[in-house]
């Protein structure tokens, strides 16, 4: 069945694009996405920073020294217990140092596959840690590409995600994050755009946050 | 049930929409909706040149990829299938049901959460697997709400609008265990949180739509606020995705064009909380994510409509939904009213295509063809000009028609009349003869009867002039021709 079916839908599509295609051009010739907005570093940071407070993303900003002692100070602040996060990455190794054995926040390693971790990671982690590829000022979103080493529920379980971000990565816009990157060159298994915490407006358009994917998002500005 | 679904007896708009007309509360919920979703539209577009630029973009991405179709797809299959994607062709709903059931069963899957679908409400996928011993849960709150009523969407972007939120506390304190009565839209939302988060945690498959599957990469994209959609794509060990064939675009930089039209038009959103970009399962070394990804491309009439050279451009739509939150005629009586999965101006071009103009012959008329659809669409269709066609593809002949069921909504009285009109209208002594007739027996027609109830039961009777422009012309000395 599969292949007929196949065959017949692309048989039906090939034999009608042939009058199609001998239509007259269509209209307007598609117009050149636009040129680089020249923002500058300040605007790109500014503009982030606005578009992700605007849908409830919390900032912190730190030092490229300070971040990993920010982050567990303010996981302390927050009462998080256990943390979970990915060991091999270069972030998970400084925020790691910053983190005494035996003195909670509990930092727990995703290292495994997720069916050895997944009732931890669904009724027992407080919070993921995550650091991002790149980011979009002009839509306010975080740029992902989970890894064996940085898996893809760190930033989707837990009720919380701490990201962090180099300002020198916020990019302009999402089209100049693919062409820049050359993405169309070889895609990750996963990408992922992350714009606040997970929300909804399904009942009465009254926004509610936290309804499937992290409460709460907070981007560690470096 | 077979797979290919219920085949209910043929809807009646006209009864339907009187109903609606009448309900205050779903009134009530569609106005409230409506006019927040069209200020939040307003305000992502405040600039006329910038609008004008963005569609224009968009729209010919879109016909960029119409005119490519068949090769698009075939390039489609061939990159997921080397990215470790299974990929299936199914030409109707029932073949598409079939083969999502073959592939649960293959996993021994008895558990299902699904992500937004409307493919999937085009395929009554739930009612299907229901029937083979399969838990099929949406997930999206909405889809959710609307799944614990036994409904179906009245809004291809917000399924549960027409409820209020007394309605849906109702709801939850009868169909949820420990659920409490409350109407505090937070808990009522971490009501659904707490359920469906055991539910991902336990599904063996996950089933989503695609929003933009793209040729270039075979890549799979999903738009999503709340994160269920990444929990069934992400969680279960098994990803199903099903899409409508006209959803290819040729390249990843195709992508951002349209994503930002759609969220923009859609919600009033800059862009939508999840982007998520699906190339390939699990990879070597990857500690979660599917083992196993298939894409099922539906058909279900869209090739049909591709065959129209007029008509194609319905499989422009990116299923933004602004042409219902605009329509005054949506909005007035909501999207069940319609009786079909795509409701509004874009149901009434789409739902007569592949249902069928015997069956759907009544939706196009369902419109004053004020072109508020056709200039809100950030694809720019022209919505219009194809609700005119699809009359007409209705009340003629089927001579050489593509159209599914073309001629299916012919009435022998509105010929007879229409046969009268143009016989009276091209022969001087027919035509005096009937104007003399009318006035002097028009007056006795009786009004509060069908045909002539249908206007003047909503509207005043015009009052006749006592003199006919001819005779007044007369008067005024001026010579017949």
């Amino acid at each position: 069945m599969p292949e007929t079916a196949r065959a017949a839908i692309l048989g039906r599509l090939h034999a009608a694009a042939g009058p199609v295609s001998a239509l007259p051009a269509l209209g307007k010739a598609p117009p050149d996405a636009p040129a680089s907005k020249g923002w500058t570093a300040e605007e790109r940071r500014t503009r982030l920073r606005k578009a992700m407070e605007a849908v409830k993303t919390e900032f912190l900003e730190a030092t490229e020294e300070g971040w990993p002692r920010a982050v567990r100070d303010f996981l302390v602040a927050q009462g998080a217990r256990r943390v979970a996060y990915g060991p091999a990455t270069k972030a998970g190794r400084a925020l790691a140092a910053a983190f005494p054995p035996g003195t909670p926040p509990e930092l727990v390693p995703y290292d495994r596959p997720v069916e050895e971790l997944k009732g931890a990671l669904f009724s027992d982690i407080d919070a993921g840690f995550t650091a991002v590829r790149s980011a979009i000022a002009e839509t306010g979103s975080l740029v992902l590409w989970p890894s064996p080493e940085e898996p893809r529920l760190l930033s989707l379980v837990p009720p919380l995600h701490i990201a962090l971000l180099r300002s020198a990565d916020i990019k302009e816009t999402f089209t100049s994050t693919i062409r820049e990157e050359g993405w169309a060159r070889g895609m990750p298994a996963n990408a992922l755009l992350i714009s606040g915490p997970s929300k909804t407006a399904d009942i009465e358009q009254t926004l509610a946050y936290g309804v499937h994917g992290p409460k709460r998002l907070v981007v560690v500005l470096v | 049930m077979s797979p290919d679904g219920p085949t209910p007896s043929a809807p009646d708009f006209h009864a339907a929409s009187s109903k609606a007309l009448l309900d205050a509360p779903l009134r009530a919920n569609f106005r409230r909706a409506m006019d927040g979703l069209m200020a939040k539209r307003a305000a992502q577009f405040p600039d006329p040149a910038d609008w004008n630029a963005l569609r224009a973009r968009a729209a010919s991405i879109r016909a960029r990829t119409l005119a490519k179709l068949p090769e698009l797809l075939e390039t489609l299959e061939k990159k997921c299938i080397s990215n470790g994607l299974e990929v299936h062709w199914a030409t109707t709903t029932g073949e598409a049901n079939a083969i999502v059931l073959k592939i649960l069963r293959d996993h021994g899957a008895t558990r299902l959460v699904k992500g937004k679908s409307m493919v999937s409400e085009e395929m009554h996928l739930n009612d299907f697997l229901a029937e083979n011993g399969v838990e099929s849960l949406e997930t999206d709150l909405g889809e959710y709400i609307i799944q614990l009523d036994h409904e179906t969407p009245s809004h291809i972007i917000m399924p549960a609008i027409h409820k209020n939120k007394q309605q849906i506390a109702r709801l939850f304190g009868q169909k949820i265990r420990d659920a409490v009565y409350t109407e505090d839209v937070d808990a009522l939302t971490a009501t659904a949180r707490r359920v469906l988060r055991q539910k991902f945690f336990e599904a063996e498959a996950g089933l989503s739509g695609v929003n933009f599957a793209v040729a270039e990469t075979g890549t799979l994209c999903l738009v999503e606020n709340e994160g269920n959609g990444r929990m069934s794509t992400h969680v279960p060990k098994v990803h199903i995705a099903v899409m409508g064939l006209e959803k290819v675009v040729e390249r990843l930089e195709d992508v951002p064009p349209l994503l930002t039209v759609l969220t923009r038009s859609a919600t009033g959103q800059p862009i939508s909380t999840y982007f998520n970009m699906i190339t390939a399962p699990r990879g070597p070394g990857e500690k979660d994510g599917p083992r196993e990804v298939h894409l099922v491309i539906l058909d279900n009439g869209r090739s049909r409509i591709f065959s129209d050279p007029e008509l194609q451009v319905t499989l422009r739509c990116i299923r933004c939904g602004a042409c219902m939150n605009h329509c005054p005629v949506y909005t007035r009586i909501g999207g069940h009213a319609y009786e079909a999965i795509y409701p509004g101006p874009i149901g009434m071009i789409l739902t007569p295509q592949t249902e069928g103009l015997k069956r759907r012959h009544e939706l196009p008329h369902a419109s004053s063809l004020c072109h508020a659809c056709a200039e809100i669409c950030p694809v720019e269709i022209p919505i219009t000009r194809l609700l005119v066609r699809l009359r007409k593809e209705g009340a003629q002949p089927p001579t050489g028609s593509k159209v599914l069921d073309a001629g299916g909504g012919r009435s022998r009285l509105e010929e007879l009349a229409w046969a009268g009109w143009q016989a009276a209208h091209t022969s001087p002594l027919l035509y005096r003869a009937m104007g003399t007739a009318l006035r002097f027996f028009g007056p006795l027609a009786p009004r509060g009867l069908p045909p002539l109830s249908a206007w003047t039961k909503a509207r005043t009777v015009p009052k006749r002039a006592r003199k006919t422009l001819h005779e007044l012309v007369r008067e005024k000395g001026i010579p017949d021709a």
